[in-house]
């Protein structure tokens, strides 16, 4: 740290110190703290509180009772390694969503925004890496739910491993969508509650609408997330199926990414 | 060093922060007084770059706040103490920032000592705090960084006496090692204890800036005698201006002027002092009844 006498010429009137006392200068480097730290922060905020906790917690005891469940009293020829895997993700893709809406609108709603975003004042940098936060949590949740799968398949299920490579990375592709989707969503409203309602009302709504209007059927097919979404989990993905997914995406998840994105880096952090 | 540059900030046809420049410099604490509403916050929030001016700037250690390099390493901010997750703990709240400031575990240690958290209550949720115990923490999180600069919104709002004075303290130790500290504050009697240098803002403008021997001075000299109907009289007729008070006279002359009047005339003085805080207190009450809604006086 450099020591001048006088660094910024200024006509404002200046108050308290006096000459003697050596003005400090700014520390050399590029603005802002690295990218890793901020995420590593980001990734710790998600669950080091009792909501974000116990959703991790209740979404895994969920997919656990589910299992169990299903083992003892479902269709046994049901119970092989797919069979148990979609039914253990079930869960998870309603309530995944709500960790990333958690992520995106807690420095809002709790206005922890005031200590965040003036030690990371590059708000793009704390949105991504809320992002990529919710999306690595995800992943360890559905390792969690992989793992649990795999034994009530060993323990109780047929034993069969039929997941196929694409169903397998279908699986995970969908549930990151619904993760994104929920960050999408919180950065969006900005607000938890509405945030939650509107990631289980309005696309429910939507699907609703265009299965009774006929008018919209075409359109309910390239933007509806949950068709889209259904071949993925299947693992049988076309080129067509692709190009709806992409455009039902762009809609239910990068649309609102950006729209909140933009609030975030815009608005006044009170 | 703080400089602000006709920074102004207007909500539609609200203007919050009207045209201030100030610069405050190493080694000083300097409170920033003002009534509730006067700007005090938006100021602090446009100097940290959470809210864009309108127009003019403000810049630390001689950069915008945005373009500071790891800024937790050089300002310590506090906007609003209650502004926690209530969820986490004291430490938490803390571990966290470090994380993201880049310092160790002991320096959480350090800094929760040095506001006076115990280990105890470091580990209690935020929810559970009292609003001086959330001070606390929000000043080892201002702390945690080793900054150069302070910038602190009401921080002894919700302390005891104590509390302030122990304020006092750290602020003063700050200051004497080259750092900056500009607080706020809406009470005049608070900002007394910790600053040594007022900005005095009202309805987004500065109405008076100085040292605060200075800005005290400025209300002349409070007289108080056995007879101050007498006293008054004498001084009148001597052509120094006098105000009576409630609880004596307020003369626009240096103490000794009144002290020759008050010993040629045998006049008892039971108290003789330079300024008190009438002046500024004056002031200060002008500001506040211009600036409070009505209702608010009930």
């Amino acid at each position: 740290m450099s020591t001048e006498m006088s660094t910024d010429q200024t006509l404002a009137p200046v108050v308290g110190g006096t000459d003697d006392v050596p003005t400090v200068t700014a520390l050399p480097g590029r603005p802002g703290v690295p990218f890793g730290r901020t995420l590593q922060a980001e990734l710790r905020k998600m669950v080091d509180t009792r909501a974000g906790r116990w959703m991790v917690i209740v979404m895994a005891a969920i997919a656990v009772l589910v299992l169990a469940a299903f083992v003892i009293w479902g269709p046994a020829e049901d119970a092989s390694f797919q069979g148990l895997l979609e039914l253990a993700t079930l869960p998870l893709a309603m309530l995944l969503p709500v960790l990333g809406i958690m992520a995106a609108t807690a420095e809002w709603t709790q206005r922890t925004g005031l200590v965040t975003f003036t030690l990371e004042p590059r708000r793009g940098r704390v949105v991504l890496a809320k992002a990529l936060a919710a999306l690595a949590l995800a992943v360890i949740v559905l390792a969690a739910a992989v793992a649990a799968s795999a034994l009530a398949n060993v323990v109780g299920g047929t034993g069969e491993w039929d997941l196929t490579a694409a169903a397998g990375a279908g699986l995970v592709l969908a549930l990151l969508i619904y993760v994104l989707q929920g960050v999408a969503f919180g950065l969006l409203f900005l607000n938890t509650p509405v945030a939650i309602v509107s990631v289980l009302v309005l696309p429910t709504a939507w699907s609703i609408a265009t299965a009774a209007i006929s008018a919209l059927q075409d359109a309910g097919e390239w933007l509806n997330l949950d068709s889209v979404t259904t071949p993925l989990f299947a693992g049988e993905m076309g080129g067509k199926e692709w190009a709806q997914l992409g455009t039902a995406v762009a809609v239910w998840v990068l649309l609102p990414l950006t729209i909140g994105t933009y609030r975030v880096l815009k608005r006044e952090v009170k | 060093m703080i400089t602000v540059e006709n920074l102004t900030k207007r909500y539609g046809g609200f203007t919050a922060v009207d045209d201030i420049s100030f610069q405050v410099r190493p080694g000083s604490v300097v409170g920033f007084l003002g009534p509730n509403g006067a700007g005090k916050s938006t100021a602090m929030r446009m100097m940290t770059g959470l809210t864009p001016a309108t127009s003019g700037r403000a810049t630390i250690l001689g950069q915008p706040y945005r373009e500071l390099h790891n800024p937790g390493r050089q300002v310590g901010v506090m906007l609003d103490a209650s502004a926690q997750h209530p969820g986490r703990t004291g430490r938490e709240v803390l571990m966290v920032a470090a994380v993201s400031v880049g310092v160790s575990k002991a320096r959480v240690a350090e800094v929760l000592s040095l506001v006076g958290l115990t280990e105890e209550e470091a580990g209690r949720r935020v929810r559970n705090y009292s609003l001086g115990m959330r001070q606390r923490l929000g000043i080892a999180a201002a702390l945690l960084g080793e900054p150069q600069v302070l910038i602190l919104d009401e921080p002894a709002n919700g302390l005891d006496p104590q509390g302030i004075h122990w304020m006092r303290g750290l602020l003063r130790r700050f200051a004497d090692g080259g750092g900056t500290v500009l607080l706020s504050s809406h009470l005049l009697h608070e900002v007394q204890i910790v600053a040594d240098d007022l900005v005095m803002i009202g309805r987004g403008r500065i109405v008076a800036m100085g040292s605060k021997e200075e800005l005290l001075s400025r209300g002349g000299t409070t007289v108080r005698s056995t007879d101050d109907a007498r006293l008054a009289g004498l001084l009148e007729a001597a052509d120094v201006p006098v105000t009576r008070t409630g609880s004596g006279l307020v003369v626009d002359a240096e103490p000794g002027v009144v002290g020759r009047v008050a010993a040629e005339e045998r006049v008892v003085l039971l108290e003789l002092r330079s300024g008190g805080s009438e002046g500024l207190e004056e002031m200060f009450l002008g500001l506040t009844a211009a600036t409070s809604r009505e209702g608010d006086a009930a």
